[in-house]
């Protein structure tokens, strides 16, 4: 293994080339599905960068509002149509407020910080339903996109923008997997139990938590970038409205903090029973997802992805008792 | 700016602030006994409107004397806030309370998904309306724009609920010991008061209160789908503002939020939607702990 | 000598409260220093001001020769002036490897270099050195919640240390230690901290111990100190006798000079 490449690293690697070639077999009702859980698992992505040092938003429809209407904004204003510089300017816009409430939000812990993350969420909700230039509740829709000087037209639109998403979706992963291998990014543990000793051992708690807190706008902010295209319209309540942020924490912790990869399991999973509840009981359908909700609260607490570590522990433990017993028999 | 202006943003204001202190009062009581941020309140106000503006409905076709939808409202209120105490906090919270805050919080999220379908399921999504107590009232004119007594009322009953509250804390033996609970809820424990009754009491309290908010604004609105989501997140302000937990804070919040955002609707309609999370910002940003934070025992 | 600590004039009072009044400390490179005192004495309050949690009133405070009076703490801690804690504060869910692990990875880089990857084979070795210097390492997995008090004031001690302190402030290191272990950590502590030339100030209340490790006792009474001098003729003060030591403390005071001997020793 190399520096860069661990166990992660090929697993996302393979997913990537999973997607691509299963690109080919699937319905276009699916490959919507699996988009909207590369744009809502990013976003979740971000919430777990948070949530591995004990801080929770409850108003990442903001970031997820940010990259979305930044790039609907830009197609209607400036005309400008390429996927390369919508997203990357929609990450930069939501990752830039990110770094600027981040300044505030550091000071703040617990249900504080939950709490004003909602409110800044429900200011960019207010603004965006009132504001007539910003579509106001009807929202924006989007037009043509263009990837540099291809402009597929018909069913390679949306071939092109699963492509573009899901090798996207790779390298933001990866560089998220990559910061939090770093020593900034194993600052976590340390973040949530002793700031104190953190200070004494030379680092601020408060920058610590500001770098994270920029790097999950920069992710919720892609997220929302790759929903607005992939749904092709941008309005209030299914962008920036408190509900949506209440869904990013339901992936969240459906998801598990375990690893970068658990997210987009968990939001295609929860894409998934939305979709199918929809469908079937669309009269239930939100008492379904409450209802999963709650048993994932309370019978698995730390997410799918704490199966998977169990799994691993059990293995290892094996391995060690198979190799106890040879050394025996030796 | 022209006083008469100013009177009917005040007056707009106050009628705003007392629907705002009766759906954010009971979510402090419980935050402040409880610790929890009680999602499933949203669901309590709809709950109280809808199965209000149904009785009402049938009260109305029934001829019978119009002051009797008063009564009940209340006892609309305290069916509901007994069932879902009972429901809410002895079948789900009582094995929450170890958790996180977060946690807590995201459970009542869910339970309130649950009772949003709860709710179409008994009602559909057809909009219930019984304005008979709104027109039994009649209109004042001030300064000459007609006013529903009505709405005006509310401003009494809020000033009557605060009144009856802040006696029940500070002259009833029960209020004592809430405080004691807010206070050290493990020092009271040791002291012999029954921390699950208390519990099970304030959340059908806070419960109740939040229906009875619901159940006298049922005849002033039109009961549709999604009310409790959007009551829920106001009533989070309102609280966040006040101080979570405080009454004083839930009362003074809600004359804020109420008169800023009658203040917004007539001078800057734009502003409306967002003047509210400004303020919860705001405040958020210079007193944390709200403008009323409850004393907080030293634990070290 | 070079003078690594030079205080003067140091006031701090909480209301009405005076927790520090005119506190002037010089320390050379090299000493070892005990600091006794009654419980809320100052020593701690002492402690926090100058390694920069606790803004004092008045005074100056330099290291190194440099004022580091209103620095952060972490400022501070990267100069060189580290301390531990009367209570041990480490991250209760990792095991000492990770502790560790985390301390090397701030002490070692900075600024953008904090984006390198943490468990790097070569940073491992230095904690398996650290955890060996400091007769932790049979508890390297497991998780610092888990630890025997002991080991665990010895893995606070040793995060404070990684930065290879030019001083450092050990507050209470055997409190809450039973009186069999107390002179083994303390010989762990000593032995490590000897190796890496540090010069050490630390709280104690146990006057053994104070007797048999260091050459220089500062004794608080009320936010001032009532005594600075060599530990042997600091325990016949009169001042200590009566506020700190108390009347009972009537130890023999023959055969004990070995030990304050040997502290003299290591100090020079």
């Amino acid at each position: 293994m190399t520096k860069y490449m661990d166990q992660t690293g090929w697993a996302l690697t393979l997913g990537l080339a999973v997607l691509i070639v299963v690109n080919f077999f699937i319905p276009e009702w699916f490959r919507a599905i699996l988009l909207l859980s590369l744009a809502r698992g990013s976003v979740a992505l971000g919430l777990l960068v948070l949530w591995r040092c004990g801080l929770i938003s409850f108003g990442h429809a903001l970031f997820y509002g940010f990259g979305a209407y930044t790039v609907a904004l830009i197609v209607k204003y400036l005309g400008i149509t390429d996927v390369f510089l919508t997203v990357a300017c929609g990450v930069v816009v939501a990752g830039g407020f990110a770094w600027i409430l981040g300044f505030l939000l550091r000071r703040y812990r617990g249900i504080f910080f939950a709490l004003l993350n909602l409110a800044f969420s429900m200011i960019l909700y207010g603004v965006l339903a009132k504001l007539e230039s910003l579509g106001s509740t009807d929202g924006i829709s989007l037009e043509q996109t263009t990837y540099l000087w291809y402009e597929p037209e018909g069913a390679a639109n949306k071939t092109t923008l699963f492509f573009f998403a899901a090798v996207m979706t790779w390298a933001v992963a990866m560089a998220v997997h990559h910061y939090l291998r770093s020593t900034l990014g194993y600052m976590t543990t340390a973040v949530r139990e002793n700031e104190i000793r953190l200070e004494y051992l030379g680092y601020s708690a408060e920058r610590a938590i500001h770098v994270k807190y920029t790097i999950s706008g920069l992710v919720g902010g892609f997220g929302g970038a790759i929903a607005a295209m992939t749904i092709g319209h941008v309005d209030p309540d299914s962008m920036a409205y408190w509900p949506i942020s209440g869904d990013f924490v339901f992936i969240a912790i459906l998801s598990g903090t375990g690893n970068v990869g658990a997210p987009f399991i968990g939001a295609l999973l929860y894409e998934l029973i939305r979709t199918y509840a929809f469908e079937q009981f669309p009269g239930i359908w939100q008492l379904i997802m409450g209802g999963t909700l709650l048993l994932i609260i309370m019978f698995l607490p730390n997410g799918l992805w704490s199966l998977v570590d169990r799994w691993n522990q059990r293995r290892k433990e094996r391995n060690r008792l198979e190799a106890r017993a040879q050394e025996e028999k030796a | 700016m022209d006083t008469e202006l100013l009177l009917i943003i005040l007056i707009d204001g106050l009628v705003y602030a007392s629907y705002l202190f009766m759906v954010s009062v009971g979510l402090t009581v419980i935050c402040g006994v409880q610790k929890i941020l009680n999602v499933t309140h949203g669901s309590l106000y709809a709950f109280g409107a809808y199965l209000c503006a149904t009785i009402l409905i049938f009260y109305a076709e029934a001829g019978w004397p119009g002051a009797g939808a008063f009564v009940i409202m209340v006892l609309t209120a305290i069916f509901l806030g007994i069932v879902f105490g009972i429901i809410i906090e002895r079948g789900l919270l009582r094995f929450l309370y170890a958790e996180d805050e977060h946690i807590i919080v995201l459970a009542t999220f869910a339970a309130f998904l649950i009772l949003e379908d709860v709710l179409l399921l008994i009602w559909g999504t057809n909009p219930y309306i019984a304005a008979e107590p709104l027109a039994l009232l009649g209109q004042t004119d001030i300064a000459e724009l007609p006013f529903d007594n009505y709405n005006l009322s509310m401003i009494f009953l809020s000033a009557l609920v605060a009144a009856i509250l802040w006696y029940g804390l500070r002259r009833t033996t029960f209020g004592k010991m809430l405080l004691a609970v807010i206070y050290d809820r493990e020092l009271s424990q040791s002291m012999g008061i029954n921390v699950t009754k208390i519990f099970l009491l304030t959340f059908m309290v806070g419960s109740f209160l939040g229906a009875l908010g619901g159940a006298y604004q049922a005849p002033a609105i039109s009961v549709q789908p999604g009310i409790g989501v959007e009551v829920i997140v106001l009533a989070f302000a309102v609280v966040v503002i006040g101080g979570m937990g405080s009454i004083p804070g839930a009362l003074i919040g809600s004359l804020v939020v109420g008169v800023a955002r009658a203040a917004a609707v007539h001078l800057e309609p734009v502003l409306e939607l967002f003047v509210i999370y400004m303020i919860m910002a705001i405040v958020l940003i210079v007193r944390p702990q709200g403008l009323f934070a409850p004393a907080k025992a030293r634990k070290i | 000598m070079s003078v690594v600590l030079n205080v003067q004039g140091l006031e701090k009072s909480f209301g009405a409260v005076v927790a520090a009044h005119n506190i002037n400390v010089t320390i050379e490179e090299g000493e070892t220093i005990g600091v006794i005192g009654a419980n809320g004495a100052g020593k701690t309050t002492f402690v926090n001001m100058v390694t920069g949690y606790l803004p004092p009133s008045e005074g100056k405070i330099e290291f190194m020769g440099r004022d580091i009076r209103g620095r952060s703490v972490r400022a501070i801690t990267r100069l060189g002036l580290c301390r531990s804690f009367q209570v041990p504060q480490v991250f209760l869910s990792e095991s000492v490897f990770d502790n560790l692990m985390i301390a090397f990875g701030i002490a070692e880089r900075d600024g953008l270099g904090l984006l390198g990857a943490l468990m790097r084979g070569d940073r491992a070795g230095r904690v398996d050195e650290h955890m060996v210097r400091y007769q932790i390492a049979d508890y390297r997995h497991v998780a610092a919640s888990a630890l025997p008090q002991g080991v665990r004031k010895l893995l606070d001690i040793a995060m404070a240390t990684v930065r290879k302190p030019k001083l450092l402030m050990l507050d209470e290191p055997t409190s809450g230690i039973s009186a069999e272990e107390k002179f083994g950590i303390m010989d762990i502590l000593m032995q490590a901290l000897k190796e890496e030339e540090t010069t050490v100030l630390f709280i104690e209340h146990d006057m053994e111990i104070v007797e048999r490790y260091v050459s220089r006792v500062l004794a608080f009474s009320q936010g001032e100190i009532i005594c600075d001098a060599p530990t042997e003729q600091a325990m016949v003060d009169p001042l200590v006798q009566e506020f700190v030591i108390g009347k009972e403390y009537h130890r023999a005071r023959s055969g004990n000079g070995d030990a304050a001997e040997a502290g003299e020793g290591e100090a020079g």
